[in-house]
C-alpha cells in the first residue's frame, strides 16, 4: 500500500509580508427574527432566507431560531458560521449545566450566560445578533435582547437583523403602544392574535428587506413547551 | 494508509492546536489573531466589500454630586448603536452592591460586564474580612482591572459611589477605561456631559436640601438630552444615603419638557378650543 505523502508547503525565498489576501473573518448572512412576550407565553418569528452577503441567496431554508430548553429559545440573525459556533457552545454548556446539577438551566440564567459567553469574545466578537425568548420559572413570557458583545436588557418585544429598522416602528406602535392617545396601556393580548401580528410583522419586513424572505419560523413558546409552525413568505 | 503530518507541524501549528484545546474548558477571552486587538475591528471593516461595522450599545449622559444629605445619582436611558436608537429604557446606574452604585457612559457591555465582575470581588472581600469594603478599595479593584487590558480597547467611563462605614461623608470616584482615577465632589460623564456640568456647576451647593439636590440633577440631565441626541429617554434618581442608596424617581424626559417649558402637548387639544 502506498504512503500517501503530502507535499509541503512551497517554501519561499525570502519572507514577504503577504499583502493580497487580508483577513475577513465576517460576512452577514442576513435575515430577521424579532419577538413578542405575553403574560404566559412568548412568540417568535424569523425568516430562513440566508444570503451570501451580496446579493446572491446561498439557501432558503436556514433556520435562525434554535431550541435550547422547552422553556427557552434563541434567535439569532447575523453571520451563519458564527451562529453556529455559539449555539454550540451553548448547547454544550447547557448539557454540561444540567449534568451537574440536576436541573435544565432557567431562561433567566441563560439570558445571563448568553451576555458572558458573548462578553468572553470581547475582543474578536461573534458577529451576531441575539435574542432570547421564553418563559421564566413563574410562566411569565420574557425576552432579551443583545448587542454584539453581550449587553442586554430584559423588554417585552424586540427585533433583530436586517429587518430590524422596519419592524420595530410597527412593534413600538402597535404592542407597546407607543404615541398612541389611549385610555388605557398595553392590555394581556390572546395568543393566537400575537401569533397573527407577528406573521404580519415578518411579512412586512420581507417586503421591504431583500435580506428577509422565502419562509418563517413561528415559534410559541408556553408552558405546554415550544411549538415550530412554518409560514411563506415572498421568494423573490 | 499512512499520513504524514510533518508539514503541517513546521510552524507549531500543533503546539498551537494543542494550546487552544487547552483553554476550552477554561473562562478566557478569545484574542483576535491581530498583534493590536483595539484595532483590530477597525481594519477587518475598513475595506469597501467589508459587512456593516459591528456597533455596539453606547451610553451617554450621567451624572453624580456630593452634598451634605449623601451623593445624587442622575442618568439617563437612551442607549445608541450609531445613529440607531438601540433602547429608551437602559438601566444605566449600575447597583453593584446593596450600598454602591456605578454608572454606565462608554461601551454598555464593557460597563456591565466589569461593574458586575467588581460586585463579585466586593461581595468576596465582604465574606472574607466580614466587613463591607470601601468605596475606594472598590473603585481600585474596578481601576486596576481596566488599567490591565489597557490597549485592548475597552471603553467605560463610570462613577462609583457609596458612604463607607465610620465616615461623615460620602464617596464619589470616577473611574474610566485609561485607568484614570478621581476622587472628587462633582462629576458627569458622556456625551452629554459638558451640558449637564453647566447647569450642574450653576445650581450646586454643599448645603441643597435632599428636594434641591434631586431636582438639580435631574434638570442637569434633563438640559443635557435636550440638546444631546444621544442622549434621552428617561431620567433616573438616586440617592446615595448613610445606610444604602435609594431609587428616587423616573421621569419620561418628554413629560420634563412640559413641565419645564409649561407647554401642552401638541397633538391634545387645549381645552379653551371651541372646536
Amino acid at each position: 500500500m502506498n504512503v500517501l505523502k503530502l507535499t509541503p508547503f512551497p517554501t519561499q525565498d525570502k519572507e514577504k509580508p503577504l499583502n493580497h489576501g487580508r483577513f475577513e473573518p465576517y460576512v452577514d448572512n442576513g435575515g430577521t427574527v424579532l419577538s413578542v412576550a405575553g403574560k404566559d407565553y412568548c412568540v417568535v418569528a424569523g425568516d430562513t432566507r440566508m444570503s451570501d452577503g451580496g446579493y446572491g441567496i446561498q439557501t432558503r431554508k436556514y433556520t435562525k431560531i434554535f431550541q435550547l430548553t422547552n422553556k427557552c429559545v434563541i434567535a439569532t440573525s447575523g453571520m451563519q458560521a458564527d451562529t453556529l459556533a455559539l449555539q454550540k457552545k451553548l448547547k454544550v454548556m447547557l448539557d454540561h449545566y444540567q449534568k451537574e446539577n440536576g436541573k435544565v438551566m432557567s431562561t433567566p440564567a441563560i439570558a445571563q450566560f448568553l451576555s458572558n459567553t458573548l462578553y468572553y469574545k470581547r475582543f474578536f466578537p461573534y458577529y451576531t445578533f441575539n435574542l432570547i425568548a421564553g418563559i421564566d420559572e413563574e410562566g411569565e413570557g420574557c425576552i432579551w435582547t443583545y448587542d454584539a458583545v453581550g449587553s442586554h436588557e430584559k423588554v417585552k418585544y424586540s427585533s433583530q437583523g436586517s429587518g430590524n429598522q422596519l419592524v420595530i416602528p410597527l412593534l413600538d406602535n402597535q404592542v407597546a403602544k407607543f404615541n398612541q392617545l389611549l385610555p388605557e396601556g398595553p392590555k394581556d393580548v390572546p395568543l393566537d392574535q400575537v401569533v397573527s401580528f407577528v406573521k404580519d410583522a415578518i411579512t412586512s419586513a420581507g417586503e421591504r428587506d431583500i435580506y428577509t424572505g422565502d419562509y418563517a419560523d413561528i415559534v410559541v413558546i408556553d408552558k405546554h413547551g415550544v411549538r415550530w409552525e412554518k409560514f411563506e413568505l415572498k421568494l423573490d | 494508509m499512512e499520513l504524514d503530518f510533518d508539514c503541517v507541524d513546521r510552524n507549531g501549528l500543533l503546539d498551537n492546536m494543542t494550546n487552544d484545546l487547552q483553554n476550552l474548558d477554561r473562562i478566557h477571552f478569545d484574542l483576535p489573531p491581530s498583534a493590536n486587538p483595539s484595532n483590530f475591528l477597525n481594519e477587518v471593516f475598513d475595506h469597501p466589500n467589508a459587512p456593516k461595522a459591528l456597533e455596539f450599545a453606547h451610553g451617554t449622559t450621567t451624572l453624580a454630586f456630593v452634598y451634605k444629605g449623601g451623593v445624587v445619582v442622575t442618568v439617563d436611558s437612551k442607549s445608541t448603536q450609531g445613529p440607531y436608537v438601540a433602547s429608551r429604557t437602559v438601566k444605566k446606574v449600575i447597583e453593584i452592591t446593596p450600598t454602591l452604585l456605578g454608572t454606565m457612559a462608554g461601551g454598555a457591555a464593557d460597563c456591565s460586564f466589569w461593574e458586575r465582575e467588581l460586585g463579585r470581588r466586593c461581595r468576596l472581600y465582604e465574606l472574607r474580612n466580614k466587613e463591607l469594603i470601601s468605596v475606594a478599595a472598590a473603585s481600585k479593584i474596578l481601576a486596576n482591572i481596566v488599567y490591565s487590558y489597557k490597549g485592548y480597547g475597552l471603553s467605560m467611563g463610570t462613577m462609583i459611589t457609596g458612604w463607607d462605614k465610620n465616615s461623615d461623608v460620602p464617596s464619589l470616584y470616577y473611574v474610566d477605561n485609561d485607568g484614570t482615577r478621581l476622587k472628587g465632589e462633582r462629576f458627569s460623564v458622556g456625551s452629554g456631559s459638558t451640558y449637564a456640568y453647566g447647569v450642574l456647576d450653576t445650581g450646586y451647593n454643599f448645603n441643597l436640601s435632599d428636594e434641591e439636590a434631586y431636582e438639580l440633577g435631574r434638570r442637569a440631565v434633563y438640559h443635557a438630552t435636550h440638546r444631546d441626541a444621544f442622549s434621552g429617554g428617561f431620567i433616573n434618581v438616586y440617592h446615595v444615603k448613610k445606610n444604602g442608596w435609594e431609587k428616587i424617581s423616573t421621569d419620561d424626559c418628554f413629560k420634563l419638557y412640559q413641565k419645564y417649558y409649561n407647554q401642552a402637548p401638541i397633538n391634545q387639544p387645549n381645552n379653551n378650543n371651541n372646536i
